[in-house]
């Protein structure tokens, strides 16, 4: 990068100016941490203000047993292993008996493992099951992935799994599956799983059909920087022709269980270059989330100086992430979250799956 | 322009290299603005220290852990009978070099210990003096302002009399630990039996007369104030400016664990030990270093204090038993390669130095 170029950048990042792939590798190298910080900050402040979002959710994962093996993940394992589990009936009713008790409960989230002989009818039960017992929480769940392997399993077009889904109570769909939009890097860390096209077309049909969606970046293992930046770009270019995002969540690669162990966790320097790196170059997504759960509290907080608007929610059950070696708790409460972001100086604002306020939180 | 209107006459200032008032220090912790605060200091840094990022390769000798000061805020501190209670012979401490030079880049010992009861300055002096001869490769910084008050009031000798002896017996930094917050309110709730701030400045101020340079600190999140935080600052700043022989400025949160006073004081969060960073390195303007201390600040803290206004990160420390009694979650030893690789990844060249910021190694 000539120095003609970073100045060209840095001049459009002060500006809030939208950015070309060449700016971003420009911003990228100069590294300049705190600068990149300002201007993510002012663009988050464009957006929404001082307010900062968090939702009270539980997380429910289906099963862990997956058909699909991605070297990238530690969540997974085959059929007959035996930290293998299946939830049935009766266990997701045990957690919507518990999930019950939790007040203002906005957000029931579901992803899980694409497990061998369970149905789509399975997956589907679940969703009733949920919508019966918590008619007024919102259900977020399955990823692109998740859906891709539904249609695969029964014949259906992505489009038609994702209506019977949205008539069985639906409301949106996780931002989870996307790791680098890009098929050199799929095929070394997530070979059998939703190719990029296939990512692109269900989460282009879930828009279509008025289903909002999140989207979300894996990154810190075998992409390239050029990759990792023109996956942002990807998502930008979808959402300039749906409107569909949410929000944008940027999840840093935990090396740990994994097949990739060998690669090293990368350090909290770029974690925070991504979250101001991804509020810039997403000019069009309205909210950057900093998950605490794989940030660590105290980065998920600095990060809501770095140009991110939302803390993600109460979560109670995250295995996904635990198995991964994470060291965060598994659950937090309203309170600490809102303390966090006092303490930022910013505003805590409880919010529904669509980022409406939710009044009486105060 | 980068900061909110609020804030601009302050930006100004500091883009014109002017020296900030107690006031602008105090406005500046109820900014909120994160970004803002490290893009100054970073701004800062950048003019006064370049892109070099110190680190050293030492290991940090505490020669005991046996102490009459009962400082309410130490977790490493014993009385003589208390389980842990130790006190190393002149071997024991040879051995525990002996052991650090394993690595072959070890570069210099870190020596600070409690204030032992029965021991006299020439107990101390004596295995200072052996670890010097055994080792007389490897640099010597050591004992805090606090140690070599207590010294001169055991042993009857002036500050410059104990300053002297220990520079014969190869001392050659002053470790800036025992500052804590140089405010005697706080001194007297917390560690009224050790040096008072007059005190602790009197040996700096001394140890700089003699040619000894020394670093300073400032132990925050536990009974201060904001204000006496600055007021903290602007003490060091004017002892600087009066003999230049302060060389890095370390901020400590303070780890409440296993401490007296952590029933009632929570840690402070990373954002707060941020934005002191950022503060300090803007109140600051004649010291040329600060440190990110990752020990107490963890890894990722500290890599990203390179942003806000820090220039040395501490060291491969081997042996650090003071912060981790106090509950710090931080590996004991960072491998040098893996400090290179932190400091490599914010965008900044690492270079070994020795307890005087002599580069040693550099690694462009
Ligand atoms: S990432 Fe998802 S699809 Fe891949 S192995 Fe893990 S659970 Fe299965
Ligand atoms: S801080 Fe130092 S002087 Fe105070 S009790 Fe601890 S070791 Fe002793």
């Amino acid at each position: 990068m000539t120095e003609e170029e970073i100045k060209k950048a840095r001049a459009k990042a002060e500006q809030g100016e939208r950015l070309s792939l060449q700016d971003a590798l420009a911003l990228y190298e100069d590294n300049d941490l705190l600068f990149l910080a300002s201007c993510a900050r002012k663009m988050k402040e464009k957006k929404s203000g001082k307010n900062v979002f968090y939702n009270v959710n539980r997380h429910i994962n289906l099963t862990n047993i997956c058909t699909s093996g991605c070297p990238l993940c530690a969540f997974q394992c085959e059929e007959g292993d035996k930290r293998g589990y299946v939830m049935e009936t009766e266990d997701v009713a045990r957690v919507l008996e518990d999930a019950k008790k939790v007040r203002n409960l906005g957000e029931i989230h579901i992803v899980s493992a694409l497990h061998p002989t369970k149905d789509f009818d399975y997956y589907l039960n679940v969703v009733r099951q949920v919508k019966a017992a918590l008619p007024d929480v919102d259900i977020k769940a399955f990823t692109p992935v998740e859906v891709v392997h539904f249609s695969q399993m029964t014949g259906k077009s992505v489009k038609e799994v994702l209506k019977i889904l949205k008539e069985a109570g639906l409301s949106s769909l996780p931002g989870g599956g996307a790791e680098i939009l890009n098929d050199r890097v799929r095929k070394e860390i997530c070979p059998k799983k939703a190719t990029t096209a296939q990512w692109i077309e269900t989460i282009k049909a879930a828009h279509e059909l008025g289903i909002r969606t999140n989207c979300s970046i894996m990154y810190g293992h075998i992409e390239t920087i050029e990759e990792r930046l023109q996956h942002l770009f990807t998502l930008r270019d979808i959402q300039d022709e749906t409107g569909g995002f949410q929000a944008f969540i940027a999840f840093p690669f935990h090396p740990a269980n994994t097949q990739l162990s060998h690669l090293k966790r990368v350090g909290s320097w770029e974690d925070m270059k991504m979250i101001a790196m991804s509020r810039l170059i997403l000019d069009n997504i309205d909210h950057v989330k900093a998950f605490w759960i794989m940030l660590t509290t105290p980065l998920a907080q600095l990060a809501l100086g770095f140009g991110a608007d939302d803390l993600d929610g109460t979560i109670g059950e995250e295995k996904i992430i635990h198995e991964a070696g994470a060291k965060t708790g598994t659950g937090t409460t309203r309170e600490r979250l809102r303390k966090l972001i006092t303490e930022a100086g910013m505003i805590p604002v409880e919010r529904d799956t669509f980022y409406n306020p939710i009044k009486e939180a105060e | 322009m980068y900061a909110t209107n609020e804030y601009a006459d302050i930006e100004q200032k500091i883009l014109n290299e002017e020296r900030l008032t107690r006031e602008d220090g105090i406005r500046l912790f109820k900014c909120h603005d994160i970004a803002w605060l490290g893009n100054m200091a970073d701004i800062v840094r950048k003019k006064k220290c370049g892109d070099i990022v110190y680190y050293n390769v030492n290991c940090h000798v505490n020669l005991t852990n046996i102490c009459t000061s009962h400082c309410k805020f130490c977790a490493f501190g014993k009385d003589k009978d208390s389980k842990g209670a130790y006190a190393f012979s002149v071997e024991e401490a040879i051995n525990v070099v002996r052991d650090a030079k394993k690595d072959p880049n070890l570069a210099g010992l870190h020596v600070v210990s409690g204030l032992h009861p029965d021991w006299s300055f020439e107990d101390y002096l004596e295995r200072l003096q052996a670890l010097h001869n055994e080792f007389p490769e490897l640099y010597l910084k050591g004992f805090t302002g606090v140690e070599i008050t207590h010294f001169s009031k055991i042993s009857g000798l002036s500050i410059e009399e104990v300053l002297k002896k220990l520079k014969a017996a190869g001392l050659q930094a002053i470790a800036g630990g025992g500052a804590e917050i140089l405010s005697d309110r706080v001194r007297t709730e917390l560690c009224p039996k050790k040096a008072t701030a007059d005190e602790w400045i009197e040996v700096a101020r001394t140890a700089h007369k003699l040619g000894i340079k020394t670093n300073a600190s400032m132990l925050y999140g536990h009974i201060e104030t904001i204000e006496e935080r600055v007021d903290h600052l602007i003490k060091l700043r004017n002892l600087q400016d009066e003999t230049g022989g302060l060389q890095t400025f370390i901020c400590f949160p303070f780890l409440p664990k296993n401490t007296e006073l952590g029933q009632n004081v929570r840690q402070t969060s990373m954002w707060d030990d941020l934005r002191t960073m950022a503060i300090s390195r803007l109140m600051l303007d004649n010291i040329k270093n600060i440190k990110a201390y990752w020990v107490m600040l963890t890894v990722p803290v500290a890599q990203i204090a390179l942003g806000f206004g820090a220039n040395d990160i501490d060291g491969t420390v081997h042996k650090e038993t003071i912060l981790h009694d106090a509950g710090a979650t931080s590996p004991t030893a960072l491998s040098e390669d893996y400090i290179i690789k932190i400091i490599r990844d914010a965008g900044r060249i690492p270079a070994a130095c020795d307890c005087n910021f002599n580069i040693l190694r550099r690694f462009d």
